[in-house]
């Protein structure tokens, strides 16, 4: 199947939570950034863990001061800048993974700078043509992102925003409201990067945000092991592994299938 | 004295926008950290208990105010204009920073937070930092860059008998854009317990803002001080811009003096025509408005929207954005922009030194080779007033080797 033929943007997102939900089970989106260890390998590693049935993708454009992101992307994706990666070669990424015949909705992933650089409504409408589904920006709060929002709204794409353990009543209504796709649930006050163990409060901090919205819910932050992600089951509509993708890249492209397949096995 | 933090403005609006400048660029996680924060401010400049203590401190602790000293044979040396300097070197630990710092850490405190973080570049708001968190009781961590703990001895050893944790940081420069990063993560990460106690007039609303407020009391002591000592208003104000709080804490009191130049001086390095240089506003080609550490304003960065790295011989300059207040002056054409070279910064280093008696900052010494420049083409009549944000002591390394190398 081709870009072309395949459904897009929010109605191919909506549809994988669907699928996801018949089959009692959350959705899986893996993160992977573009560029590491170098081009090709990153496009492989995305075909990889979409030959074992993921879900979805957040393609990671790579940004110099990524401050939401713990040392395992940062230095993945200082290396993808060191390989000469931009937001332009990301949106070829994208179109020549389409070419592949990937057919997963991917979310364009970067930083507010690198995108505003390249022109906010610009970016939204090359990343459609290039066969992107939307956008997350963690440092892009719904209140400065009406530029985005706009564009977004226009070309059917999109916009994921975040929820935290920190996030109160008024927030998670703001959020709520704004977000087009799913809301990403961090799973702790923190940054990205693999954990041990997932907080003892998580079922807390998603009851009160299920309790105000239905919008998919999409966990992230720390998840990492084929136990966090069978906890998903129950708890979300969807979740993130990132950093395990990158250092599981560290062994290869078969690493980052393996590690794939065994998380989208464990969901049943 | 009276309540400086409430002088008016009519920026930043409820957003935290100055113009098109400013904002809040962060992680969700921060969002409410950030809402908490600007009620207690708000709450407590409202509060004369507050106040009276900052005041208080500010008088028997920090020594304020500082003076305003007429550079007699710098004047005469120049032959324009007589040239003012505001001691903000002779404020306890030796540079305005601790204006902001006590007054942060105050907040910290009435908001019950026991741990305090701050990033530092020069090293002077890290010692300001570790002196208010000592003074008060507080915890303090305080991230570095590598280079800039290599280059800034003294100030790690002082925080250090502070009782401050110095935390390094490797990351990117290594300087102060990659310790904010760093002391953001921190922050996300520890946001219930742990007040981040920033130490320019930039990141998000309301930093800027607070940070402006806090350090407006230079300039209001000073628009007094002129006054008494010259018989009138300066002509010009001049102060070095690196996020841009010693400069917004001197023009702040005289924005509505439309007669008053304000005069940002920014870290031209080897030259703004070079790509080693911190002048945000100097080379357009490679600064335009972009979103870092939080808000948006001016950034050095590449055509693909990566941040630049950047040079400056002092360490406090050393920064690729500039607080939103002074993108928005610029844009009212309300505050005037310019550069000096490391060149420019020893030889004014050297010439305040000799002639005054008076070892400048190498951040201050930028603000001083303006004055250089500017004075000669100026009446005898003339005044102006220059911000001489810290005292040199810091710095006697890297002009040693400057000079010798
Ligand atoms: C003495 C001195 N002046 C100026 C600065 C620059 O900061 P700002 O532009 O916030 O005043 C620093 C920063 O470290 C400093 O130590």
């Amino acid at each position: 199947m081709t870009a072309s033929t395949r459904t897009f943007g929010l109605e191919a997102i909506a549809e994988i939570f669907q699928q996801a939900k018949d089959e009692n089970r959350a959705a899986f989106l893996p993160y992977f950034p573009i560029g590491y260890p170098d081009y090709d390998t990153s496009l492989d590693a995305i075909a990889a863990m979409a030959e074992v049935g993921v879900d979805g993708f957040e393609i990671g454009v790579p940004f110099s001061d990524p401050l939401a992101d713990g040392p395992t992307v940062q230095a993945a994706t200082q290396k993808s800048l060191e390989n000469g990666t931009t937001v332009k070669t990301c949106l070829q990424a994208v179109h020549k993974l389409r070419e592949r015949g990937i057919t997963q909705p991917m979310l364009m992933m970067s930083y507010a700078n690198p995108l505003v650089a390249y022109g906010s409504e610009q970016f939204v409408i090359d990343a459609k043509a290039a066969g992107a589904d939307g956008l997350i920006v963690p440092d892009l709060p719904p209140e400065e992102a009406a530029y985005f929002a706009d564009a977004c709204a226009r070309e059917g794409m999109a916009l994921v925003f975040f929820l935290a353990p920190t996030s109160n009543d008024a927030r998670i209504q703001l959020v709520a409201e704004n977000a087009r796709g799913f809301i990403y649930v961090v799973s702790l006050t923190g940054i990205t990067g693999a954990r041990d163990a997932l907080p003892a409060d998580l079922s807390q901090t998603i009851a009160n945000i299920r309790r105000l919205t239905d919008t998919p819910l999409v966990l992230g932050f720390g998840i990492s092991t084929p136990e966090h992600a069978r906890m998903m089951n129950s708890l979300v509509d969807g979740f993130i592994v990132g950093s395990a993708m990158v250092r599981a890249a560290k062994e290869g492209v078969d690493a980052v299938g393996k590690l794939a397949a065994e998380l989208r096995n464990s969901l049943g | 004295m009276a309540n400086y933090l409430k002088q008016g403005a009519s920026v930043p609006d409820e957003r935290g926008y100055y113009g098109d400048f400013g904002g809040r660029f962060v992680p969700e996680t921060i969002i409410p950290a950030l809402d908490e924060l600007m009620a207690a401010y708000e709450e407590a400049v409202d509060d004369p208990a507050f106040v009276e203590e900052l005041l208080h401190l500010q008088k028997t602790y920090t020594g304020r105010p500082t003076p305003v000293t007429f550079a007699k044979r710098l004047t005469e040396h120049l032959g324009g204009a007589k040239v003012y300097l505001k001691r903000e070197d002779l404020a306890h630990t030796g540079a305005h920073k601790i204006n902001n710092a006590l007054g942060q850490a105050l907040l910290a405190k009435r908001m019950g937070k026991q741990r305090v973080i701050a990033e530092t570049g020069a090293g002077q708001h890290g010692v300001a930092s570790a002196t208010a968190a000592a003074l008060l009781g507080l915890d303090c961590h305080v991230y570095m860059g590598e280079v800039d703990i290599a280059r800034q001895q003294p100030n790690v050893f002082r925080m250090r008998l502070l009782g401050a944790e110095v935390i390094p940081v490797s990351s990117g420069s290594q300087t102060l854009k990659d310790a904010i990063n760093e002391a953001m993560r921190d922050w996300v990460t520890n946001v219930r317990s742990t007040f981040y106690l920033l130490g320019s007039a930039l990141g998000p609303h309301p930093y800027p803002k607070m940070v402006r407020d806090f350090q407006s009391v230079i300039g209001h002591e000073a628009r007094q001080q002129i006054q008494e000592e010259a018989g009138q208003l300066p002509d010009v104000c001049i102060a070095c811009v690196g996020g841009g709080s010693n400069a917004i804490g001197l023009f702040h009191a005289f924005r509505d003096d439309q007669d008053v130049d304000l005069i940002g001086v920014e870290a031209g390095g080897y030259g703004v025509d070079t790509d080693k240089h911190a002048a945000r506003f100097g080379n357009l080609n490679i600064s335009r408005p972009g979103i870092l550490h939080g808000t948006r304003s001016y950034v050095m960065q590449t055509e693909d929207g990566q941040i630049m790295e950047t040079h400056s011989i002092s360490a406090g300059l050393d920064y690729p954005s500039i607080g939103p207040e002074h993108a928005y002056l610029r844009s009212l054409e309300r505050a005037y922009y310019t550069s000096a070279t490391d060149e420019e910064t020893l030889e004014a280093f050297q010439m305040l030194s000799q002639l005054e008696g008076i070892i400048p900052a190498l951040e201050s010494s930028h603000a001083v080779a303006e004055v250089i420049k500017r004075a000669p083409t100026m009446p005898k009549d003339s005044v102006i007033l220059v911000n001489l944000s810290g005292r040199g002591d810091k710095d006697l390394d890297t002009v040693i080797k400057a000079l010798e190398g």
